[in-house]
């Protein structure tokens, strides 16, 4: 199946010299076509070795590396790179040259011609969420998070099936960091690259890996699967450790609450009568009552005002949080413990969808 | 006759060691102008570049110092204390336009060594002092001075070798000193004169060089000690 | 000697006026050893720093012995160079270009040194080779440090060329000795004023190209 495996790597190792221990010893993994694998483990066990290996800026010291059917070793280091993007956590843009310059870094080591690389540039610009304008810019008059946009965009250039990430996001603040995130995981769903992606942040590993590969010292191979089969079933006591102890929490990040089974919870329509009110609020024993209008959520009364007067004429307040069917579980727990009804009412554009309570939350988990 | 023959004719003459053009008095006067003028740089400008290194506001006037410094050749300088000094009416031969101008050429390095030093104690370091109920005079001599040594020694070692080298320059001005000899040399096409002058000179300069890098390399704290050799090029060369 | 100072005016304009071609020429000479050595110092430095680059243990020989030449008072050097080379332009030039190595070296050495290892890092993953590396990246960023490195040794040099009148040259240090040796005073301060005006349009000569060859250094927020 050689088709369906872009990165295979075979008894891996690398030992620095002066050094007793193998940074990376006997590693062998196969990374998919068009998947994301996210490299994670404590400080020392070699993901950064490993990812550097692939485009040999770090030179293996024995074992394999086939990209895309390429024995890697065969091919002069500089022409090897030229078709695998690189993005590092200190970005590294050249200070000297301008924002467009940058980008069209590798197309002009491949020799493309001024209005090639001219127009690619510009698509970049657009695909990474970077103003036009910054195009004749140096590097020091931009952001981290833009400088980081520019790297990501000048590792895209000339469209490497392969990405190599070292810590890409580790060096912006957490806010941007989240931006960068979603928007890499929008990137790559859009684009289908081939992505190694190392990084110490668990919830990173797990939001942006399709697979996750967890290496602990000296580059062994711990377990690598799916994240939500890891943080089901942790391989061993390290991979439990590592996850941490919030593994049930985790796993609610990666599941939708549109996957979930979601009830209809104490909710009327306005027009119901104070009988009907009453029998609903019971049989979900709640003191209170949400207000619909068809499926329009008008917002929620107090259990004590139903049957004083029509429900027509009661002013619902407003439910202070509220999720969309692509949040994911983990935000429903959350809106469940901060909103004072105890429930996560899901709502996509104003249409009310259902609840979930504490009880379904934790129903999914353990399914 | 070869340059070694001139050399020993030289070194062989009864006034090449006693009298007031020998060896010994060159030296002599070469080395007592020399520190003459560093001690007296030192106590005109320490106290003013402690204080601005206090105050944090001494670095603008720290560059400014360096820059004009480099562009006045010590030679200049030298030529207009010289003829400043005979308008006031001091004699030709007498060692104060030398001296001025040493004294002129040696405050710069002092200054702006001082001021870097200080000022590049840790802002958080004074911070802790202050915050532990340090006075002002406290900070300057329990922490700034102490921590700052190494960088006042520096600027020590800069303005010594720079004044024991434009001293030499002392006999274009009608002075004596062990340019005595060079320029003498020169004039008289006396080959042996010339050479044993430019040795002495250069090895005088050389050893200040290496002697004072040695003191600096030990006034640093036994935490900050660092084995390279101090950089010549921090001072303009004459 | 006499004392004559006294009674004749500082500045002499009519004799400024009557040297004005000797001035120019003066001018020629001082230019003219100033760029020699430093050009010269400049070759024999790269050929150094590379060296120093390439085996990183010659750099402390190197910059220990630039460093001992750097120290040598240049009256001295003129001199121990007189039965070598003899008294004449060469004499200069060859001590003259002695004391802008260690300046040159230095600033190309930690020029070449400051390159971020990212920068470096991102290079080599672009798929540079070490040459286009060197050319493309490291000599354009170490620019800023080059050009510094020059202005030094040439301002240095212009204040030094005024010492090689006791050579029979000097630029317009020939004036200021001739000056001293005639108490003219005129001499001595057209001597010393044009030689700090000549280092400072230098000086800023050189800002304005490394503003030129550099422009991505001074457009930081």
């Amino acid at each position: 199946m050689a088709d369906d495996v872009m990165i295979r790597l075979e008894n891996l190792r690398k030992v620095f010299p002066g050094s007793p221990r193998p940074a990376v010893d006997d590693l062998s993994m196969e990374i998919g076509r068009g998947e994301c694998v996210t490299l994670i483990g404590p400080s020392g066990c070699g993901k950064t070795t490993t990812l550097k290996m692939i485009n040999r800026i770090i030179e293996p010291t024995s074992g394999q590396i086939t990209i895309d059917g390429r024995n890697a070793m065969s091919i002069p280091p500089h022409e090897l790179r030229r078709s695998i993007g690189y993005v590092i956590q200190q970005i590294g843009l050249f200070p000297h040259r301008t924002i467009a310059q940058n980008i069209g870094t590798v197309p002009a080591l491949l020799g493309w011609d001024d209005t090639r690389i001219y127009d690619r540039v510009e698509e970049l610009v657009e695909t990474v969420g970077l103003d036009p304008e910054m195009l004749g810019r140096y590097p020091s008059e931009l952001s981290g998070g833009q400088q980081q946009r520019v790297g990501v965009a000048r590792a895209l250039a000339a469209d490497p099936p392969v990405l190599l990430m070292d810590e890409p996001f580790g060096a912006v603040d957490p806010i941007v960091r989240k931006h960068l995130q979603a928007e890499f995981h929008q990137l790559q769903d859009d684009l289908g690259k081939t992505v190694v992606f190392v990084t110490h942040d668990v919830d990173e590993a797990i939001f942006l890996g399709n697979r996750m590969a967890i290496l602990e010292m000296g580059g062994v191979l711990a377990q690598y699967d799916a994240p939500e089969k890891i943080l089901a079933e942790p391989a061993s006591p390290f991979v439990e450790r590592f996850l941490g102890g919030e593994r049930g929490l985790k796993r609610l990040a990666l599941l939708p609450v549109k996957d979930a089974g979601l009830a209809r919870g104490p909710f009327v329509d306005v027009t119901a009568g104070p009988d009907e009110a009453r029998r609903v609020m019971e049989a979900n024993s709640v003191d209170w009552l949400g207000l619909l209008d068809g499926d329009r959520l008008l917002g929620w009364v107090d259990g004590s005002r139903v049957g004083s007067s029509p429900l027509r004429e009661l002013e619902p307040r407003p439910f202070l949080v509220t999720l969309d069917s692509e949040d994911s579980l983990r935000t429903a727990l959350d809106a469940v413990v901060t909103g004072h009804a105890r429930v996560a009412v899901v709502v996509d554009n104003g249409m009310y969808r259902g609840m979930l309570d504490l009880e379904a939350i934790a129903g999914e988990v353990t399914e | 006759m070869t340059v070694w023959e001139e050399v020993r004719a030289f070194l062989t003459d009864p006034a090449t060691w006693s009298g007031p053009d020998s060896i010994p008095a060159r030296l002599w006067e070469h080395l007592w102008i020399s520190v003459v003028a560093v001690v007296i740089a030192a106590i005109l400008v320490l106290p003013l570049a402690v204080w601005l290194g206090h105050i944090r506001r001494g670095s603008g006037v720290a560059s400014t110092v360096v820059n004009i410094g480099r562009a006045l050749p010590s030679f200049g300088i030298l030529a207009i204390s010289f003829l400043i000094l005979v308008q006031l009416g001091a004699g030709v031969g007498e060692p104060w336009a030398v001296l001025v101008a040493l004294i002129a050429l040696a405050a710069p390095p002092l200054f702006t060594n001082t001021v870097t030093g200080i000022q590049s104690v840790e802002a958080s370091t004074v911070e802790a002092a202050r915050g532990m109920g340090l006075t002002g005079k406290e900070v300057l001599s329990r922490v700034e001075i102490p921590l700052s040594t190494p960088l006042v020694v520096e600027g020590l070692r800069i303005a010594t070798v720079q004044v024991i080298a434009t001293a030499t320059l002392g006999a274009l001005v009608a002075w004596g000193g062990l340019g005595r000899y060079i320029v003498d040399g020169f004039a008289r096409q006396d080959m042996g004169r010339l050479i044993v002058g430019a040795v002495l000179v250069g090895l005088l300069a050389v050893l200040a060089e290496l002697g004072l890098g040695a003191l600096q390399r030990a006034s640093a704290p036994k935490g900050a000690r660092r084995g390279d050799i101090g950089n010549p090029a921090q001072r303009s060369t004459v | 000697m006499t004392l004559v100072g006294q009674s004749t005016p500082l500045i002499d304009w009519d004799w400024v006026g009557r040297n004005l071609d000797q001035i120019v020429d003066r001018t020629w000479q001082h230019l003219g050893l100033t760029a020699i050595s430093v050009l010269l110092g400049l070759v024999i430095s790269v050929g150094l720093a590379v060296v120093a680059l390439r085996w990183r243990w010659t750099y402390p020989p190197i910059t220990w012995v630039t460093g001992l030449l750097y120290t040598i008072p240049s009256l001295a050097l003129f001199a121990l160079l007189v039965p070598i080379v003899g008294l004449n332009a060469t004499n200069a030039v060859i001590a003259l270009t002695s004391y802008t190595l260690l300046i040159i070296i230095r600033n190309l050495v930690a020029g070449i040194d400051g390159v971020p290892a990212s920068v470096m890092e991102a290079a080599d993953g672009m798929g540079y080779t070490r040459q286009g590396r060197f050319w493309r990246m490291e000599v354009p960023l170490a620019l800023p440090a080059i050009i510094a490195g020059l202005r030094i040794a040439t301002v240095t040099t212009v204040g030094l060329v005024t010492v090689t009148a006791v050579l029979g040259l000097g630029g317009y240090g020939f004036f200021i000795l001739r000056g001293l040796n005639t108490f003219f005073w005129t001499q001595i301060l057209v001597g010393v004023v044009l030689s700090v005006v000549l280092a400072t349009l230098l000086d800023v000569g050189f800002i304005w190209l490394e503003r030129l060859l550099s422009p991505w250094a001074r457009r930081g927020r």
